[in-house]
């Protein structure tokens, strides 16, 4: 399946493509089923997603987009209702597997939430508790470090570095995303998982993460859900599309976009319906 | 005149000739000035009975607040009664209330809200607690008599009238803290569990912090409740006539920490009020009533400190 990747990617991406030997894959999910309940959400949803670039899931509300992504970090444990079942593999591991501690997975797979959820610390704390609870900081200084490339990685030193012990929630929304994100990557993942990170932000703002994204997908691997098709189109290497549980169309962005199989993908990118 | 204000004109002139809204729009008017009306009708009684409360007590009680009363004995004679002894055991039976009830009760709250499967059991607790907090306080005297002073033999003693106090206000704190843990958004829990922190690391770096303004309020509730109560303490036994402190609790020899007032008698502060006010006399009754105004001091006192730490708290949580 993801043989054809590298061909069809823009020029700017062949190089960050050639080092992923052919799209190997980071992350495996095969007939991946979720219920809330009774109620399933998920039905049989396999999909490779390739190391160290973004893939984006697109559909229209309610198809079980963040659903799936929640099942990356196993997040969805934190709804008693939710099960999952099927399965996913990091790096040819199985995350579901019994004793696994989905402490140190969270800790792999880093997550940024819709809405901008800065802790009511300071910029400084935000960034370093994960790093603080997990011990990857041997000293104050170390932490210093961290917390200090982590901000420039998320592109918001710049803006805050008079004010690392001000409350990260005065920041303005777009800061408080970038902070979120500088959060996810301080401790180390090696995936990061944004569920409509820029739904709350305005185009300049987003443009910063889209651009931030884009930079971040030479060290991380990327999921990112999108209600917007050209931020899709933008930021991603490959895209998903989702319709009422179902993972209906899987490939190469470009391909997504300009030569859909499925009739409902091309409803959908058209604006038909959604 | 731009576009907007010609539409705005047409919308209100529109409105204005439009009899029916004009009308809806002076009885919404009038609805608005008549619950004004009696919302400040109600906020007024209340302050006024308080007043009017205070005023009277003070009164009657202030010209007996001398230093003398705070440091005699209650005496059979009125002019040489004091409160020393209630004062003293009012302030170390809420110091045992407060040190085993808001522990009990924050942690029971944590448990319920955070750890407990949500079940029928958990429901039944739930209701359970709930009612608890409106049961009569006599009720708990009569349990701690039967449980603690018979059963357990800690005796007519401060760490039994405590006990029975904490018991008394644990429903309370149960509840607060679980609507304080509650009101603490969902998202602050997914940021911290998205960085790979424990149920318990959530809970006490995020949760906890964001609840504990809620919880204090729990407890000012809770221990002005405690400072006031007579029925159970007489229940299981307060004195009313005590003339001795407690052994002191810290002393000059090793181990310099003493824990023999716990087993001691007491008098509590309200029972010394009530015990002057069922005697003859205008004496007495001021005495009483002087008492009554050193209680609603405390009590206003211990309510200002939790204030003051609920509001550096909301400070340092900084939304
Ligand atoms: N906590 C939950 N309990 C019960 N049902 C849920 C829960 N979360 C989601 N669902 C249901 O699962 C389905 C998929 O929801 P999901 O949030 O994954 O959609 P989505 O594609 O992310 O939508 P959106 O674009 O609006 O965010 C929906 O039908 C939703 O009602
Ligand atoms: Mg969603």
């Amino acid at each position: 399946m993801n043989t054809h990747t590298a061909p069809t990617m823009s020029s700017a991406t062949i190089g960050a493509a050639g080092e992923m030997l052919a799209g190997r894959p980071k992350i495996t999910a095969k007939n991946v089923n979720v219920y809330y309940g009774e109620k399933q959400a998920l039905f049989d949803v396999s999909v490779n997603i390739p190391e160290k670039s973004v893939t984006s899931f697109i559909g229209p509300s309610g198809c079980g987009k963040s659903t799936f992504l929640r099942c990356f970090n196993r997040m969805n444990d934190t709804i008693p209702t939710c099960r999952v079942t099927g399965d996913i593999e990091i790096d040819n591991a199985d995350i579901y597997e019994r004793g696994l501690d989905v402490v140190q997975l969270r800790a792999r797979v880093g997550m940024v939430f819709q809405k901008p959820n800065p802790f009511p610390k300071s910029i400084y704390d935000n960034i370093a508790y994960g790093p603080r609870i997990h011990g990857l900081a041997r000293s104050k200084t170390d932490l210093d470090q961290i917390v200090e490339s982590s901000l420039k990685k998320a592109g918001l030193f710049e803006e805050v570095k008079d004010r690392l012990h001000e409350s990260g929630t005065g920041l303005s929304g777009g800061q408080q995303q970038r902070l979120c994100i500088a959060r996810a990557i301080a401790v180390g993942p090696e995936v990061i998982l944004m569920d409509e990170p820029c739904s709350a932000l305005d185009p300049i703002a987003t443009a910063r993460i889209e651009e931030l994204i884009d930079h971040l997908k030479e060290n991380f691997t990327i999921i990112i859900v999108t209600h917007s098709m050209q931020q899709a189109a933008r930021v991603s290497q490959r895209t998903a599309f989702f319709h009422l549980g179902v993972l209906v169309e899987e490939g190469v962005t470009q391909m997504i976009f300009t030569n859909p199989r499925d009739r409902r993908t091309q409803d959908y990118i058209t604006g038909r319906f959604g | 005149m731009s576009i907007t204000s010609t539409l705005t004109d047409g919308r209100v002139a529109g409105r204005a000739a439009d009899s029916e809204f004009v009308r809806r729009l002076k009885r919404r008017r009038t609805n608005e000035t008549v619950f004004i009306c009696l919302g400040l009708a109600a906020t007024s009684i209340g302050l006024i009975a308080l007043a009017a409360l205070m005023i009277d007590l003070a009164a009657s009680g202030y010209p007996r607040l001398t230093a003398d009363f705070f440091t005699n004995f209650p005496s059979r004679r009125a002019g040489q009664a004091g409160i020393l002894s209630a004062w003293v055991g009012s302030l170390l039976v809420i110091s045992v209330t407060a040190f085993i009830g808001v522990p009990l009760g924050v942690a029971a709250g944590i448990y319920l809200e955070e750890y407990a499967p949500k079940n029928i059991w958990t429901n039944i607790i739930e209701i359970n607690v709930s009612n608890l907090a409106g049961v009569p306080s006599i009720v708990f005297g009569l349990l701690a008599l039967g449980l603690f002073v018979y059963g357990f033999g800690t005796g007519r003693s401060i760490f039994t009238a405590g006990l029975t106090l904490a018991l008394l206000i644990l429903p309370i704190i149960i509840v607060a803290t679980r609507e304080a843990i509650r009101a603490v958004p969902w998202s602050l829990r997914e940021a911290a569990y998205g960085v790979g922190a424990t149920k318990w690391q959530v809970t006490q770096d995020h949760v906890l912090p964001a609840a504990v303004p809620g919880v204090l309020t729990g407890v000012i509730i809770g221990i002005s409740r405690a400072l006031g109560e007579t029925a159970p303490l007489v229940t299981i036994g307060a004195l009313s006539f005590i003339a001795f402190l407690p052994p002191s609790p810290v002393s000059a020899d090793f181990p310099f920490i003493s824990f023999a007032w716990l087993f001691e008698g007491f008098t509590v502060l309200p029972i010394q009020a009530f015990n002057w006010v069922s005697r003859p006399g205008d004496d007495f009754q001021s005495n009483a009533a002087a008492a009554g105004l050193v209680l609603m001091a405390i009590t206003l006192v211990l309510n200002g400190v939790a204030i003051y730490f609920r509001y550096r708290l909301r400070k340092k949580l900084q939304w």
